[in-house]
């Protein structure tokens, strides 16, 4: 150029713009910042082109690669049902003690239960499936309905005293509050927790023995082992279910609490129902 | 004396001298480097031949571990985490080895670049080795450097078209190769070769190959010497590692300067002429298009080229070897004080050499002992006890280990008797690739016993595992204490594990908790 300017101090040529005697140094981009930022732009083009960019008025440009995050998701949630189907199949045709049998099987249905577990029964029986007063530990080894895997599956299918089940476990303590009189209460109060631990007034115990004979030994058994036929629990171990020593005997006598589990198999199927199974029979207590 | 019709002189321009340095945004002038020989060019010859022989065969080395394991020497399974290398095989948590040899490197490249400059940069880097190859290939095609220049100017021509095309088929070639023999590394390599040619691989392996064979090519065949002057780093760290007695590749100045292309008629004329003819082989045949006679500077990898190029025109003059040198700072700033005679003049030829042209006394050499001082103890001190603690922590290992977790949901349960029953996830890891049959016991808890779920016996304190060869084996273990031997809330207790046929054997103080008495 034959009109160049070359600033005297620094070398450099000038772009020939002059603010009151100021002349601006012509320094162009760096060549490789330049071709990257050429590349910049037509990869971002090529992008909008190939994906979803462009909002238009009641949806956007769908890009030629037809990529969709929906479908994505809806993909890899049908790959992993994909993998987990030989399981599944395995699960539905086999009972639940099989299942338990079966190493991987059992690992596959109790990771899938553990999972159904945490979502559908921590909100009574706790998220270690520990429970609480009126609600079973089902970690332990004493089981009102029976511990074995199948009947654990037949409690979940069906639940307890669940009305809108017709197959549901049913039974019910009554109330003693008209039958009894507060002595008598007191008396088999102290009996049924001789059984297990002391008592305070030893008295009672004798007593007692004959209220249970005459009131309780229908369900409890003469023994006071109990009936998994109805439900009735044990009253010689050390478990539980609405708490322990004489005062919270004596309200179990009086007015009792009847627990209510609702019947899963309509909200959760058949293949889950025998997964929380399987898990809750691994859980350590399971028979 | 000087005989200087034997000395090619070489139209030479040092492209990033300091003197002609461009700015960052002009475009890059190209550098052409001539051949040269003599002892660095052999020794970089040899340096290639065995790193790029270590690099492409390594991966079909074979090494028996029986039955359980693969038989590639050198193997990094992904898909399994285990990182195989010879006899030894390291598991995940076993990592440590490595950035233990990682620290090796990086203490090792403190103690070579601090005695003897940048060697990596020089000799061992694979930017430069590649470079080299694809220099080899380009030399082949096209001739050396007056040639290639002369192509480079050229209009393109069928010839031109062809000889360019034909270099970068080669080069295309040699980078494919190299991203090849990468994915070898992390499968077998057999396997995978089949696999690649019949197209089946893994489409991640074709992405590896992709990506370096465009690195390769990208990086050694077109970039070149931009990549150590403007993308390596560790040129950056140079100026920290290097000091005084670190050897660096100098030019003379004590002895070459000043420079004539006409020293004869200087001489004649009773000028004062040094050793430097100015023939330019040094400049032409550096890779980095650099002229060593302007000082040690960030663009210099120390290839050591220019002293052979030297020294082949020293040898035709008659002169000494090593007007280009490794030489320590310190000694090329003694002898600029005796050839400046305490710098209070110009390099004087008279104060370096003798009237009958021996070198005066006094002036300093190099030799080995010089670079061995506190810092290279240090350094060497600093390296070798990584490398023997990381011996020792390897013949000491365990191949045996056990990992226990208490369940803390819940921590304890109270059984229908009145016992306490824990819960915990007991892992075994079986760290050799041969089945085991390990002996699980509890040690102390007493009255105690244990049950693990999916194994089909009573209760006990001992229970045998068969473990599968170089897996972990994960077992639900619950263990239960009677009521009336519980004593405290929380106790301690022992996990044992033994190999029964070995001796090898691992413990885990576990915690057995209970509900405080009267709860």
């Amino acid at each position: 150029m034959s009109n160049e300017h070359i600033d005297e101090i620094s070398g450099v040529a000038t772009t020939g713009h002059e603010w009151d005697g100021i002349r601006e140094l012509n320094n162009p981009l760096p060549r490789w910042w330049v071709i990257t930022f050429y590349i910049t732009i037509a990869w971002a083009i090529a992008y909008t082109i190939a994906y979803p960019a462009w909002p238009m008025l009641s949806s956007a440009t769908k890009g030629v690669l037809g990529f969709s995050s929906r479908n994505d998701v809806k993909n890899e949630m049908a790959a992993a049902e994909t993998a987990k189907a030989k399981y599944v199949a395995a699960i539905q045709s086999k009972t639940v003690s099989e299942i338990a049998a079966d190493d991987a099987l059992r690992e596959f249905a109790v990771a899938a239960g553990g999972a159904a577990f945490k979502v559908n029964c921590v909100q009574c029986h706790g998220s270690g499936a520990q429970g609480s007063t009126d609600f079973p530990n089902l970690n332990d080894d004493d089981w009102l309905w029976g511990g074995k895997a199948e009947q654990i599956q037949q409690t979940i299918t069906h639940g307890i005293r669940f009305a809108a089940d017709a197959d549901t476990r049913q039974s019910e303590m009554p109330a003693f509050v008209d039958v009894l009189k507060p002595e008598q209460i007191a008396q088999v109060s102290a009996y049924v927790a001789s059984l297990s631990g002391p008592v305070l007034d030893k008295s009672l115990i004798e007593p007692g023995a004959k209220v249970f004979a005459d009131n309780c030994v229908a369900c409890h058994g003469e023994n006071a082992k109990g009936n998994r036929e109805l439900g009735a629990p044990d009253l010689t171990d050390a478990i539980w279910l609405h708490g322990s020593g004489e005062a919270a005997i004596a309200l179990q006598v009086h007015t009792p609490k009847n627990g209510v589990m609702p019947a899963w198999v309509g909200r959760l199927g058949e293949t889950t129902v025998k997964e929380l199974a399987v898990y809750v029979h691994s859980l350590g207590g399971g028979e | 004396m000087l005989d200087q019709t034997q000395v090619e002189r070489l139209e030479a321009e040092a492209v990033n001298s300091a003197k002609t340095r461009q700015p960052l945004y002009a475009a890059r002038k190209k550098i052409f480097p001539k051949r040269a020989s003599g002892r660095f060019r052999q020794f970089k010859w040899l340096v290639m031949a065995i790193t790029l022989g270590i690099y492409y065969l390594t991966p079909w080395l074979r090494w028996d571990r029986g039955p359980f394991a693969p038989d590639q020497a050198v193997l990094i399974d992904l898909a399994n985490r285990r990182f195989y290398f010879f006899f030894i095989e390291i598991w995940p948590q076993e990592f440590y080895y490595v950035a233990g040899l990682l620290m090796m490197a990086g203490v090792g490249l403190f103690l070579i670049t601090s005695t003897v400059g940048r060697a990596w940069c020089g000799y061992a880097c694979p930017q430069t080795v590649w470079v080299d190859l694809f220099l080899v290939v380009e030399r082949a095609i096209e001739g050396d450097r007056n040639a290639r220049i002369k192509l480079e100017t050229a209009p393109w021509s069928a010839r031109k078209l062809f000889l360019r095309a034909s270099k970068h088929a080669i080069w295309l070639v040699i980078a494919a190769a190299t991203g090849g023999a990468w994915i070898f590394y992390f499968a077998d390599a057999p396997k995978l070769l089949g696999e690649v040619v019949t197209g089946t691989a893994a489409p991640v392996a074709y992405v590896t190959i992709a990506v370096l064979t465009g690195t390769t090519y990208v990086f050694g065949g077109l970039m070149r010497e931009q990549v150590c002057t403007y993308m390596c780093p560790w040129p950056r760290i140079q100026a920290a590692m290097l000091d005084e007695n670190s050897l660096t590749v100098t030019y003379n100045d004590w002895r070459g300067e000043p420079r004539s292309r006409h020293a004869k008629k200087a001489l004649a004329a009773g000028l004062p002429a040094g050793d430097c003819v100015d023939c330019n082989a040094c400049v032409a045949v550096c890779p980095m298009g650099i002229d060593i006679r302007d000082g040690q500077q960030l663009e210099c990898i120390t290839c050591a080229l220019c002293i052979d190029a030297c020294d082949g025109v020293m040898d035709k003059l008659g002169r000494e070897r090593g007007l280009i040198s490794y030489a320590t700072l310190a000694d090329y700033n003694a002898n600029m004080a005796v050839a400046t005679a305490g710098g209070t003049g110009p390099v004087s030829p008279a104060l370096v050499r003798t009237p009958g042209g021996a070198f005066v006394d006094g002036l300093a050499h190099f030799h080995l002992g010089k670079i061995f001082r506190l810092r290279t103890y240090i350094y060497l001190g600093a390296w070798s006890a990584i490398g023997l603690a990381l011996v020792y922590s390897l013949l000491t290992r365990e191949r045996l280990e056990l990992n226990v977790l208490h369940d803390r949901n819940p921590q304890f349960v109270t059984l229908s008797d009145g016992s306490i029953r824990n819960g915990y996830t007991v892992k075994l890891l079986n760290m050799i690739p041969e089945p085991r049959t390990i002996e699980v016991t509890l040690q102390g808890l007493d009255g105690s016993e244990m049950s693990i779920v999916g194994i089909d016996q009573p209760p006990s304190r001992s229970f045998s595992i068969a473990a599968e060869p170089d897996r972990l084996k994960v077992l639900k273990v619950f263990v239960r204490q009677p009521a009336d031997q519980v004593k405290e809330p929380a106790q301690s207790f022992e996990f044992r594990i033994k190999d029964t046929a070995s001796s090898e054997s691992a413990e885990y103080t576990a915690s057995f908790n209970a509900p405080e008495k009267g709860k």
